[in-house]
């Protein structure tokens, strides 16, 4: 457990290291050419999409990261938040973007505060293994209550209407693309802001020193939940986000593969990093669409065999390696300048 | 003894216990601890190892439950309350082991601390930048440790993470700080200046402090009561040459200290 927290560090948004503004430079390329998908690849657009959703709910397991917990069944509140969407559509057919998106997010956030209230209490594995519990509960109940939730089939999810208007298909999948970039790049913000802030800087401490954090007046179990909703928040966004791109929704969902692939990505972007977890599941969604299609059956192993590269050569992960070099070329041009005096 | 208010009724000491007991297995770490500290004192504790002497700074802040008996902060039944509640009602703690938060800096710990007591929410704003900064900094300066501010804790001496445990629980504006072996892990050559420091700090800050200390050096210079600790109770309480010239204490405590 500790082993893939212990590279997160509580301090790397407080005052960030090197080159923010080149960092920030990159960030905002990125994010331009992501938004450039939809005119320079167009096939694409799909496979960034359900990155990008992938990346919102990996966000959520990047939080509880940084507080020391990996958490084996967030996909929970990723799959509470599509069905709470799916369900919305079918007892309102005709319901908002806006109101799928709020219904999901209320869901997550309600499961997470129920779930929090009582996994808050555990730490380390059994933290890790009591989330995958209530996924997988979860996950029964959407199979066998088939009359209900449409069993292992799941269930449609309408396209929903846009601020009233009714959109055809590619309308709508251009304004869901362009709703996940936004929701990226704010809740990204939000997340980094955050972690820099007193009630994320003390989220992060449970990592180090829950005694203190005991003696300074404030329940640990307590601050643990307030960072619990927000990844349950954020993976309910993530999943709401998926839904809609997918038009229906299913106990795959919520089943544990799916918690476990966050986990994967969050190390593989780079444990702790916000955007290692957007790099991280973009690299993932295509890495998984091209292996599968080029490398038949022995993707998974290619993926697993790239996870341990990265943990045994670059922990910090991907994100790690890109500020290795940023930080590298920052020296070299102020050694440059340096000459040039 | 007990102080009287302006209004002539008799004000409750600070701190207070009453026939506290509480037994490990068979060893019996409080037993029958009644005692009394009064407010604007520096209360030294001494006593052989497994005299029961961290047990009383533990009960007094809830961290252990007592079998039987009370602890009441100014006259107010706090032995049920857990460590957080107590720490809220003004009494902080030092450990003998520093309990800082070992990835963020020493000015970080106490911008945390300060965070902590203010009860500061808003998710948008900059820990570094919160209005007790310039607080935290004076804090740094009275335990000497500005020049570390920004250091991560790990990369501290022992001694400068005793002083930064010491001003984490001062950020919290304490009326009772009680500090388990304040000197212990620093150089013996180093432990009088650590201790000036911190007293100057605690009188500077206003503070009833209890420490638990070791050397005899320390509690005659810098002790204003001493109360000594053997088999669990307070076996004599009194001025640090009273106490320290005590021919019990020179068996018990100060033998075993030399030895």
């Amino acid at each position: 457990m500790s082993d893939i927290s212990r590279h997160t560090t509580a301090r790397g948004d407080v005052k960030s290291g090197g080159m923010p503004s080149l960092r920030a430079l990159l960030t905002l390329l990125a994010v331009l050419l992501l938004a450039a998908v939809p005119f320079i690849a167009p096939s694409m657009q799909l496979l960034i999409n359900l990155a990008l959703a992938k990346g919102i709910a990996v966000l959520g397991v990047t939080v509880l990261l940084r507080a020391g917990q990996v958490s084996f069944g967030h996909a929970l509140f990723f799959g509470i938040s599509a069905y709470a969407g799916a369900f919305l559509m079918a007892s309102l057919p005709g319901a908002d973007l806006i109101l799928v998106l709020i219904a999901g997010v209320l869901g997550a956030a309600l499961s997470g505060l129920l779930v929090g209230l009582f996994v808050v209490r555990y730490r380390g594995i059994f933290f890790g293994m009591l989330n995958l519990a209530f996924s997988m509960i979860f996950w029964s109940i959407l199979e066998k209550f088939y009359h209900v939730t449409g069993g292992a089939d799941g269930i449609r999810l309408p396209r929903p209407t846009v601020l009233g208007m009714a959109l055809e298909r590619s309308g709508f999948e251009a304004v869901i693309f362009y709703l996940s970039i936004a929701l990226m790049v704010g809740l990204g913000w939000f997340t980094l802001r955050w972690f820099a802030s007193p009630v994320g800087q003390i989220f992060q401490t449970i990592k180090t020193n829950e005694t203190r954090l005991e003696y300074l007046g404030l329940s640990p179990k307590r601050v643990l939940l307030s960072g619990y909703l927000l990844s349950a928040i954020l993976c309910g966004v993530g999943g709401s986000l998926m839904a809609m791109t997918q038009g229906v929704v299913t106990p795959e969902y919520v089943w544990w593969v799916r918690s476990a692939e966050m986990v994967f990505i969050a190390v593989l972007g780079g444990a702790g990093s916000v955007r290692g977890a957007f790099i991280g599941a973009l690299i993932y969604e295509i890495v998984r669409v091209y292996a599968s299609a080029y490398a038949g059956d022995i993707w998974q192993m290619l993926l697993g065999a790239f996870l341990l590269v990265i943990i045994l050569f670059a922990p910090k992960g991907i994100m790690g390696i890109a500020d290795g070099l940023i930080h590298r070329g920052g020296k070299r041009r102020a050694t440059t300048a340096e000459e040039a005096r | 003894m007990t102080a009287t208010n302006k209004a002539g009724t008799a004000k409750p000491p600070l701190l207070e216990t009453r026939e506290l007991m509480i037994k490990f297995g068979g060893v019996t770490a409080a037993n029958n601890v009644s005692m009394q500290i009064e407010a604007g004192r520096n209360l030294a504790i001494i006593g052989p190892n497994g005299a029961g002497k961290t047990t009383f700074l533990n009960i007094c802040t809830g961290w252990i439950k007592p079998r039987s008996g009370k602890v009441f902060l100014e006259g107010e039944d706090i032995t049920p309350l857990p460590p957080r509640k107590i720490v809220r009602r003004g009494v902080a703690r030092a450990f003998q082991i520093p309990q800082l938060f070992t990835e963020h800096t020493a000015l970080e710990n106490l911008l945390i601390s300060a965070a902590a007591r203010e009860g500061l929410r808003n998710p948008l704003q900059n820990l570094h930048n919160i209005r007790q900064r310039d607080e935290m900094m004076h804090l740094l300066d009275l335990v000497h440790c500005t020049d570390v501010a920004d250091r991560v804790v790990v990369e501290l001496s022992e001694g400068q993470r005793k002083l930064i445990d010491i001003a984490v629980a001062l950020a919290l504006k304490p009326r009772l700080l009680l500090m388990d072996e304040p000197t212990s892990g620093v150089a013996s050559s180093q432990k009088h200046e650590v201790m000036e420091i911190l007293v100057g700090a605690l009188a500077e800050a206003g503070v009833t402090s209890v420490f638990v200390e070791h050397d005899m050096g320390i509690v005659a210079r810098h002790a204003d009561e001493v109360a000594v600790w053997n088999a669990g109770n307070v076996q004599l309480r009194g001025t640090p040459q009273e106490i320290l010239e005590h021919p019990d204490v020179i068996r018990d405590v100060i033998g075993e200290e030399v030895a």
